[in-house]
């Protein structure tokens, strides 16, 4: 069997062969790695690789003992290079990090490999996660699969690029404020953010971690669930996570009947879907719309009055946190040291050759709104804005709506070097920011093109119904069929 | 000191302090005796190899979370309860930011506007109208060491051991109702009993475990309004506290009557030299950055844990000295030694009770068996003469079965010997005779042996009775009661 031809099988039913014995271990493996070849996934290329341990790859799913339980026996997992592994560096697509090698494994890693995958890629990002386009990388930019002079969006767009170009079909990220969803939407691939404590942020790099939470990345609905239900679920190790049941999140998969989402309410955010929206994304999401109705859904208008001010709530939250999630790279203990004048100094020279510049525009954003005589002003008034915008969301689910359709971004991917003007850059965000600022899940998953390029659309639930958003989302991706990429 | 609480630093007359009252609230840190860290699992063994008891939580590596140390919870609000404070079913944890190379997250984790507990009191004596000298405890608040830095190890280098990062601590700040050094001094002595009284802490400031930083105005006598304060750091036992405070109130005193202003600043106690001077770099004008620790869900306590944590505590020592005042009938003063600590006033109770004399057992308590443990070292629960052979000790003794001294004889073979008080006081003839038939056998004998004598107290020459005693007790070879004696001897021109 071909590589192509492998990967274009879905995850559970490779892994299921390979589990029972039916594929050779490694063949999904070898699959990958020679498509990571064949894209040119690493730097030079897509640079969407920052780092790749074949080897380690090989032995590990060598020593795999495989059982059936295994749901993902022998597939490859890329992950986004601010999640710590042993086996390969952790830099956040920072040089601060340079070389930093992690002497312990986040939780998600431990459970991907507890369920057979192996890790053979660290893929490329913001700096820290900061960006929405992965051009703010110490390890250079990262190039869209289908046009390379334009960005895969970000900060995981590493992981999004590596999955667009086929190379693995699952990739962890992660969401501070969209960082999975809008990359996911630019490269035509589904991309999710769980409850915030659905999954446990042990050994992913501290951005904001009010917001921080891994994202999965899959080539369709399916590998997308499969891959968080490996990962979900309560962690000791993270007092964030909260101890609620993982829900079967691929139940829906099968689903047949014409009729798959009867009593399913869908409801349409009109702050989603502003005057200003392109009106060929606008009947992207009509389509989708109206093929949800037609498997059995309600589709209602709702509102969402706080949605505008998710964005200045975010740069204030986010960067607040990520001041002090960042004060630790300080050169004395690990990662860079650049020496200066004594101790001030040396901190000054190490964090100024350290942070690239949006990293620093953040951390002195964040010093300044959480100063004392400004606290009030910002972080508080912020903390306040964001309850409300978590009551919008819960006031809509308790007005029976059980998932709510938007645009995942406003635009498709844009050139690279377009975007100089910071502000602009962070409108990027102004659809997916919410989610994370009330902690609900949402993904993105295709729903057309424009010019070629891809669209998505989100989908967003109430706290922990991600498996109601997955049975929307498979029904939808089923609807869609190949007009999802057309 | 005055009616007033006016403190005269100095006592001498015309004092720079004169017409000046100090104002002291002190911050006081207590390390937690748990077996591990406040958020992680590495130990909090004091004085391994440096950097030996770390991991990745307490070493702030990249994607490290913190998990909160139950016990560590448990042992505070112990010690919140034993200041009588109100311990809050939700309190918060916050960042408080700064940079130093032995604090490896450029934050502690620690609790700023939502603290565990507060308004919490502590009686450190009597005023002179009767009533209790209470001193306000403000707040208490759990939060985590930072780790140390070494910088006369290495030439060139500043070394950082982070063993001591992330152990619990826990902050009690009191009100600034303290007036006096002597005041600052009882109640750390205070503090200290509660905090060894509820086992959260060594609660040893030469091992760290106890810190203390003072806060420390002047005003003058008179003036609600506090000045500016300044604050004393490095301060390594309860006389450098005293020192300290009495050298910095005059220092203030000082620059106010020279027409001065006081700098808010921080200063540092120098033990050898016994002065306090400002700290190089300035401090106070700190901006900590404080928010809520995003990484850690708010503390929720069940009102119900905390009460069966308040139904838990043990006897606190106002308490206990009350008791034994009423109870045994002891004097304030030898109350006061034997709650000391909690196990030797444990010890007491069970020696009164297994001697059935209350004041003996005190005497026993506080003399020869204090001295005895000095003199072996260890505590008095070491110490080989049980409760119930000291109190089978103190019983022959009440019985008049052997006398004092005979007594202490017998405790100092007890403590070498494995046997029962009565059997050895037997063994070594220590026993007294006070059977009358044996004593006035005795002194029928001396009597004839002795005419005149006799004769002569027997017609009334009452200070023969202790030649005649003598004789007795000689004839007796020590083992008469001799009190015994004399009241037989007593009666005898009476009778005659």
């Amino acid at each position: 069997m071909s590589d192509s031809l492998l990967l274009s099988r879905s995850v559970a039913e490779v892994a299921a062969d390979i589990a029972s014995g039916r594929l050779p271990r490694d063949a999904a493996l070898d699959a990958s790695l020679a498509v990571m070849e064949s894209a040119n996934a690493g730097p030079g290329g897509l640079n969407a690789v920052l780092w790749s341990d074949a080897e380690g790859a090989r032995a590990g799913v060598a020593a795999l003992t495989l059982n059936p339980e295994q749901r993902l026996a022998g597939i490859a997992v890329a992950v986004k290079d601010n999640i710590a592994t042993r086996t390969m560096p952790t830099t956040c697509g920072s040089k601060i990090l340079e070389g930093y090698v992690s002497p312990f494994e986040a939780t998600v890693i431990a459970r991907l490999r507890a369920a057979g995958a192996v890790i053979p890629m660290k893929t490329n990002m913001d700096e820290f996660a900061m960006g929405s386009s992965t051009e703010n990388s110490a390890y250079g930019v990262t190039r869209h699969p289908m046009d390379h002079t334009r960005v895969p969006g970000g900060s995981s767009g590493g992981s999004a690029a590596v999955v667009a170009a086929g190379v693995t079909r699952i990739a962890l990220g992660s969401e501070t404020g969209g960082s999975v969803r809008q990359p996911a939407a630019f490269c035509g691939i589904v991309g999710v953010k769980p409850t915030y404590g659905r999954v446990s942020r042990h050994g992913l790099v501290a951005f904001a971690s009010s917001l921080d939470q891994v994202g999965v990345f899959g080539t369709t609905v399916d590998d997308a669930a499969l891959g968080l239900q490996v990962i979900a679920g309560v962690d000791p190790l993270d007092s964030t996570t909260l101890d609620v049941p993982v829900a079967d999140y691929r139940a829906a998969r099968g689903a047949t009947g014409d009729q798959p989402l009867a009593g399913v309410v869908i409801g349409r955010p009109v702050e989603y879907f502003p005057e200003s929206l392109d009106p060929r994304m606008r009947a992207l999401l009509d389509r989708s719309a109206d093929h949800l109705r037609a498997l059995g859904a309600e589709v209602r208008d709702v509102s969402l009055p706080h949605t505008s001010l998710a964005i200045p709530v975010y740069y204030i939250v986010a960067p607040a946190e990520a001041s002090s999630n960042l004060a630790r790279f300080d050169g004395v203990r690990y990662g860079l040291r650049v020496e200066g004048d004594g101790l001030r100094g040396m901190y000054e020279a190490t964090r100024s050759q350290g942070f690239g510049p949006e990293v620093t525009r953040r951390i002195l954003l964040g010093t300044y709104v959480l100063s004392a005589g400004y606290y009030d002003a910002y972080y508080k008034r912020a903390m306040a804005v964001r309850r409300l915008i978590a009551d919008d969301f819960t006031k809509v689910f308790a007005g029976g709506v059980h998932v709510l359709l938007t645009p995942t971004t406003p635009s498709t991917a844009f050139v690279a070097g377009s975007r100089s003007d910071p502000y602009e850059m962070y409108m990027s965000d102004i659809f997916t920011a919410t989610a994370n600022l009330a902690g609900v899940p949402a993904m993105s998953q295709p729903i057309g093109r424009i010019d070629g390029l891809p669209v998505g659309g989100q989908l967003l639930a109430s706290h922990f119904d991600e498996a109601t958003m997955f049975r929307v989302g498979y029904a939808l991706e089923r609807a869609l069929g190949t007009e999802a990429h057309t | 000191m005055s009616a007033s609480g006016t403190n005269v630093a100095g006592g001498a007359a015309g004092d720079v302090t004169d017409g000046y009252e100090m104002v002291i609230g002190l911050e006081v840190h207590c390390q937690l005796k748990t077996r591990t860290k406040l958020f992680s699992a590495a130990s909090a063994q004091f004085g391994d190899a440096p950097n030996a008891n770390t991991d990745a939580v307490c070493l702030g590596l990249p994607g490290a979370l913190p998990v909160l140390n139950r016990h560590a919870i448990l042992l505070a609000t112990r010690a919140s309860i034993g200041l009588e404070c109100t311990v809050h079913d939700v309190s918060v944890f916050a960042r408080k930011h700064y940079f130093y190379p032995d604090l490896p997250k450029g934050y502690q984790i620690s609790q700023f506007d939502r603290p565990l507990a507060t308004s919490g009191r502590v009686v450190i004596g009597t005023n002179t109208d009767g009533s209790e000298k209470v001193i306000g405890i403000t707040r208490v608040h759990v939060e985590e060491d930072a780790g140390k830095s070494v910088h006369d190890r290495f030439a060139g280098f500043s070394a950082i051991d982070l063993n001591r990062a992330g152990t619990p601590l826990i902050e009690i700040v009191s009100e600034p109702d303290l007036r006096s050094a002597a005041d600052a001094g009882l109640y750390l002595r205070a503090l200290k009993q509660i905090i060894e009284y509820t086992e959260v802490s060594d609660a040893s400031m030469e091992e760290g475990s106890l810190r203390v930083d003072v806060n420390i105005s002047a005003r003058p006598v008179g003036q609600v309004a506090f000045g500016t304060r300044t604050e004393i750091k490095n301060l390594n036992s309860f006389s450098g506290v005293e020192r300290s405070i009495e050298i910095e109130f005059a220092r203030q005193c000082g620059v106010l009557r020279a027409g001065g202003v006081i700098e808010q600043r921080t200063m540092l106690w120098d033990g050898h030299k016994g002065e306090v001077r400002p700290a190089r770099a300035k401090e106070g004008s700190h901006d900590y950055r404080y928010f809520p620790e995003p990484d850690l869900p708010p503390l929720v306590l069940d009102a119900a844990w905390i009460q069966e944590q308040r139904d838990a505590l043990v006897e606190l020592p106002a308490a206990k000295r009350a008791r034994f005042v009423s109870q045994y009938g002891l004097s304030n003063h030898d109350v006061d030694q034997l709650t000391a600590t909690v196990i030797l006033a444990d010890r007491f109770e069970q020696v009164a009770k297994a001697g059935g004399d209350a004041k003996r057992a005190a005497n026993w308590m506080l003399g020869t068996v204090l001295a005895a443990v000095n003199v072996r070292g260890g505590d008095v629960t070491s110490h080989p003469v049980s409760p119930q052979r000291l109190g089978a000790l103190i019983t022959l003794e009440v019985e008049g079965a052997v006398s004092n001294t005979a007594a202490k004889q017998i405790f100092a073979m007890l403590e070498t010997e494995d046997a029962e008080p009565r059997a050895l006081a037997e063994r070594e003839g220590l026993l007294q005779v006070s059977d009358d038939g044996a004593l006035v056998q005795w002194i029928d004998e001396v009597l004839a042996e002795l005419p005149e004598e006799a004769a002569r107290f027997l017609a009334g020459e009452k200070k023969l009775q202790g030649v005649l005693v003598g004789a007795v007790m000689k004839k007796s070879k020590g083992s008469a009661d001799p009190k015994k004696v004399n009241q037989l001897l007593g009666k005898l021109p009476d009778t005659q």
